[in-house]
C-alpha cells in the first residue's frame, strides 16, 4: 500500500525495515541516536534533522553515537563492512568527508580491486549534500563529481521520496561502498511510497517527463527545477524530456543518449561546480558517441566555479534556476546564439 | 448525462482514480453528424492511457468546445448534443453557463475509492462501487495485472450493477504473498475474499488468468456464480505465449519491459511511460519477481496452459460470454471457439490481449447485454 510521505520518513523508513529485515545491518554517525536518555522529545533526538528519529527505540544498540571524528568512524564502518557487516555510516554534511578521504578512496573504494575480487566492501555513507539551506560554504556543497571520479564507489543521488526509499534499500543490499547523497531541501518533498520494501536497481535512469524538443539531463533538486522549465517552455510550444540519472555511478547512458537521438538537443544542468561535473562527463560522453544525432550544441547549467555564498541573495543567484534552464533549452536549439 | 431543454452535454470522462485531467488529441466526427450511444467521438490522452469518449446518449453532435491540443479537467465540456429544434442561442447560452463541477474531495475521495480486506493472512486491495441492491459484479485482473486493468470498465457498469474489482494476491497493491499457485488455490482465496466482505453470489468477469481462475471458481462454487465473462480468457486452450510470461516476469528495467508489455495491446502505441513505471513499481517490491516466477511456472510453464477449467462448463447451467481481441499476441483468439455451446462470443478486430482497455466501449456494451440475461 502506497501513501504520501517525505523524503525525511523515506530515508528513515527504508533504515527501519532492513535494519528489521537484516541484522547484520548497523548504524553510526555523529547524533544520529542524539542523546538518548533526555527529557520528551530531546529523548534520542535522531540526528541534526531528526531523520533516524525513533530507529534507537527499536534497534537499540545496533545504533552507535560516535565521536567528533569522521575519519575514525568512517574508517570503522568501513572495517565493519570487510568483517561481514552491512554498516550506514551517516555523515551528516557531504563536506566533511574531505577528513575521510583515505578511508574512502584509497581503502573502501580498491579493496575489491586489489584483493582479486574476493573482498566485499557493503557500506553504505549517507550525508547531506547541495545549497539553499542558508548554511554558508562548508555545509552546502555538490560534491557528487568527487565520488563519481573514483572507480570502485558507487554514488546516488536521488529526486524523490519514491526513488530515496528504494534506492537506499539498494544501497545497504549491495556489496560495494556506496556515497548516499540526500538533497537537505528536498528533506520536506512528499511523495507516493509503498510501505512494502522495494529496491531499485542502480544505473536505471528514470525518464521523468517526455518530449521531441529537447533532452535535460540531470538528477537530486536539478531535476525539479528542469520540471519547472519544461513546464515553462512547454506553454511556448516546446516540449522538452527530463531524464533523472538517479545513479550517478553507474551512470545509465543508454536512456541519455536513446533520449538526444530523439531529440537531437542536450542540456545538462548540475547544481555542482562546472569544472569536471556530471554536465561534464555526461556532455563528453555524448559528443563522443552521438555527434550525429545533435542537431545543436549542448548546452550546461551548472553553479559558478565559486565557493556556495553565505548571503541568501547571491546563495539563490548560485544555484541553477529554471529560468536558467529554459534559457539554456532555447540557446541548444538555435545553435548556441541567445 | 442530464438533457437540460433538449441539451446534452459531452464532458471530460475520469478514467480510473488518479485521472485529473485530459489532453484533447482529436474529434472523430464532425458537427452535424447523427451519433449513436457508443460512438467514439474525441480522442483523448491522459498520462496513462489514451482512449475516445464515446456518445452518452444518441443524438445530434451540435457543438464541439473542445479544441485539439486543449488540457481540460475531469467533468470539463467537450461538445453539445441537442436535436435541430434547439436554437443556436440556447446552445451558446448553455455552453457559457457551463461549469465545470468541483473535483469530489480528491484525496479523501481516492482514500474511499480503496478499501483493504484481510483473507488468510493477506491484505487485500479492492474497490466497490455502484448502487448497493443487486448481484455485485467481481472483477478480476490476470497475471501480473491489478485492478486498474478494468480503468474503463467499472465506472460503465456500476451505473447499472454494484461492481468489485480486487487486486488478487501478489498482485497490485495487495501483499506480495500467495496463497498458492494453482487455479484451485486462488479460486479459494477469492471464496473467502468474497465471505469476508459478506458477499454470497457474483457476476464473474475474469480476464486471462483471471478468467482461468473464475471457470475454476464456477466449478467448485457454482451457487455463488451467476454468470461468468471470460475477456481473452486462459483457461480455454493450451497455448500461451510463453516468452510473455517469462519476459514479463524477469524485466527489470523499463527498457526490458516495454517490449514486453507492447505484446498486450494491438496498438503498442498505448503503452505509456507512466503504464510502465506503475507495472515496475509493483515489480520491484520484495518478492514479487519470485511469486511471479512460480505463478508463472505453474499455470503457463513453457508456454502451455496447465489446467482448462473452461472448457469443462456448460452453458446451459451458466450464462456465459466470450470476448477477445482479434490480435491478441498472448492467448490466441482462436480460444473463443472452445466456448461451450451456448455461449455468447465476440472476437473484437483492431484489439490484442488488454481488449477490455482498447475496446472498452464494445466491451462495456457487451458486458451489459451479458449481465442483464
Amino acid at each position: 500500500m502506497a501513501r504520501k510521505i517525505s523524503m525525511k520518513q523515506a530515508i528513515n523508513e527504508a533504515l527501519d525495515q532492513e535494519m528489521a529485515r537484516d541484522p547484520s545491518v548497523i548504524m553510526m554517525g555523529e547524533d544520529i541516536v542524539g542523546g538518548a536518555g533526555g527529557e520528551g522529545e530531546r529523548d534520542a533526538w535522531g540526528g541534526v534533522l531528526g531523520v533516524t528519529k525513533g530507529l534507537y527505540a527499536k534497534h537499540g544498540d545496533r545504533l552507535m553515537d560516535t565521536p567528533l571524528s569522521e575519519s575514525a568512524y568512517i574508517g570503522a564502518a568501513i572495517g565493519a563492512a570487510c568483517c561481514g557487516m552491512r554498516p550506514v555510516a551517516e555523515l551528516m554534511f557531504v563536506d566533511f568527508m574531505g577528513v575521510c578521504f583515505d578511508q574512502i578512496f584509497n581503502q573502501a573504494a580498491k579493496f575489491k580491486y586489489m584483493f582479486g575480487g574476493k573482498a566485499e566492501t557493503p557500506v553504505v555513507i549517507r550525508a547531506m549534500c547541495g545549497g539553499g539551506f542558508r548554511a554558508a560554504a562548508q555545509h552546502s556543497q555538490m560534491l557528487t563529481p568527487l565520488f563519481t571520479h573514483i572507480p570502485g564507489l558507487k554514488v546516488v543521488c536521488p529526486s524523490t521520496p519514491y526513488d530515496t526509499k528504494g534506492l537506499l534499500i539498494q544501497s545497504i543490499r549491495d556489496n560495494d561502498p556506496v556515497i548516499f547523497l540526500e538533497h537537505k531541501n528536498l528533506y520536506g518533498f512528499e511523495g507516493e511510497v509503498p510501505e512494502a520494501l522495494y529496491a531499485i536497481p542502480f544505473g536505471e535512469a528514470n525518464v521523468v517527463r517526455e518530449g521531441k524538443g529537447a533532452t535535460i539531463v540531470t538528477y537530486g533538486l536539478m531535476v525539479h527545477r528542469a520540471l519547472d522549465a519544461a513546464a515553462a517552455l512547454a506553454k511556448e510550444g516546446v516540449e522538452c524530456e527530463v531524464v533523472d540519472l538517479r545513479t550517478l555511478s553507474p551512470i545509465d547512458m543508454d536512456t541519455v543518449l536513446e533520449s538526444v537521438e530523439k531529440t537531437g538537443h542536450l542540456v545538462c544542468v548540475d547544481e555542482a561546480n562546472p569544472r569536471c561535473s556530471i554536465a561534464c562527463d555526461v556532455s563528453a560522453q555524448v559528443a563522443q558517441t552521438a555527434f550525429g544525432a545533435l542537431k545543436g550544441p549542448i548546452q550546461m547549467v551548472t553553479a559558478p566555479h565559486t565557493p556556495v555564498p553565505f548571503a541568501p541573495v547571491l546563495e539563490d543567484l548560485y544555484i541553477p534556476s529554471a529560468a536558467q534552464i529554459a534559457a539554456a533549452v532555447k540557446r541548444a536549439r538555435t545553435g548556441g546564439r541567445h | 448525462m442530464n438533457a437540460q431543454g433538449g441539451i446534452t452535454p459531452l464532458v471530460m470522462p475520469k478514467w480510473g482514480l488518479e485521472m485529473r485531467e485530459g489532453t484533447i488529441a482529436g474529434w472523430l466526427i464532425d458537427e452535424g453528424a447523427r451519433l449513436s450511444v457508443g460512438t467514439p467521438v474525441v480522442d483523448v490522452e491522459t498520462d496513462k492511457i489514451s482512449n475516445s469518449v464515446e456518445a452518452p446518449d444518441a443524438g445530434l453532435l451540435r457543438r464541439k468546445v473542445a479544441k485539439e491540443g486543449e488540457v481540460l479537467p475531469v467533468k470539463a465540456l467537450l461538445a453539445v448534443l441537442a436535436e435541430p429544434e434547439v436554437s443556436d442561442a440556447d446552445i451558446d447560452a448553455f455552453i457559457a453557463a457551463y461549469e465545470v463541477p468541483a473535483a469530489e474531495g480528491d484525496e479523501a475521495d481516492e482514500g474511499a475509492a480503496f478499501q483493504w480486506a484481510e483473507v488468510n493472512g493477506i491484505r487485500v486491495r479492492y474497490a466497490r462501487r455502484g448502487p448497493e441492491a443487486g448481484v455485485p459484479v467481481l472483477f478480476v485482473h490476470g497475471f501480473g495485472g491489478d485492478l486498474g486493468n478494468w480503468l474503463f470498465n467499472l465506472d460503465a457498469v456500476a451505473e447499472s450493477a454494484p461492481v468489485i474489482a480486487l487486486d488478487l494476491p501478489g498482485h497490485g497493491q495487495s501483499d506480495a504473498k500467495l496463497p498458492g499457485t494453482s487455479l484451485a488455490a486462488l479460486a479459494d482465496f477469492v471464496a473467502q475474499f468474497l465471505d469476508g466482505i459478506g458477499v454470497e453470489r457474483v457476476h464473474w468477469v475474469g480476464h486471462s488468468m483471471g478468467g482461468a481462475i473464475g471457470a475454476q471458481f464456477a466449478r467448485q462454487y457454482p451457487q455463488r456464480v451467476a454468470s461468468l465473462a471470460l475477456v481473452a480468457s486462459a483457461g480455454l486452450g493450451p497455448e500461451i505465449d510463453g516468452g510473455y510470461i517469462d519476459g514479463f516476469v524477469r524485466a527489470a528495467s523499463r527498457r526490458e519491459l516495454k517490449p514486453v508489455v507492447e505484446m498486450l495491446f494491438a496498438d503498442p502505441s498505448l503503452v505509456s511511460r507512466q503504464l510502465l513505471d506503475d507495472l515496475l513499481r509493483y515489480k520491484r517490491i520484495d518478492g514479487v519477481t519470485e511469486l511471479l516466477g512460480a505463478l508463472g511456472g505453474a499455470l503457463f510453464g513453457g508456454g502451455r496452459q496447465a489446467a482448462l477449467p473452461a472448457t469443462q462448463l456448460l452453458a446451459a447451467d451458466l450464462p456465459l460470454l466470450v470476448v477477445w481481441g482479434a490480435d491478441d499476441r498472448v492467448i490466441p483468439a482462436a480460444h473463443a471457439k472452445a466456448a461451450p455451446a451456448g455461449a455468447a462470443v465476440a472476437v473484437l478486430p483492431g484489439a490484442g490481449h488488454m481488449v477490455m482497455m482498447e475496446k472498452a466501449g464494445e466491451v462495456n456494451a457487451l458486458l451489459r447485454k451479458h449481465l442483464a440475461r
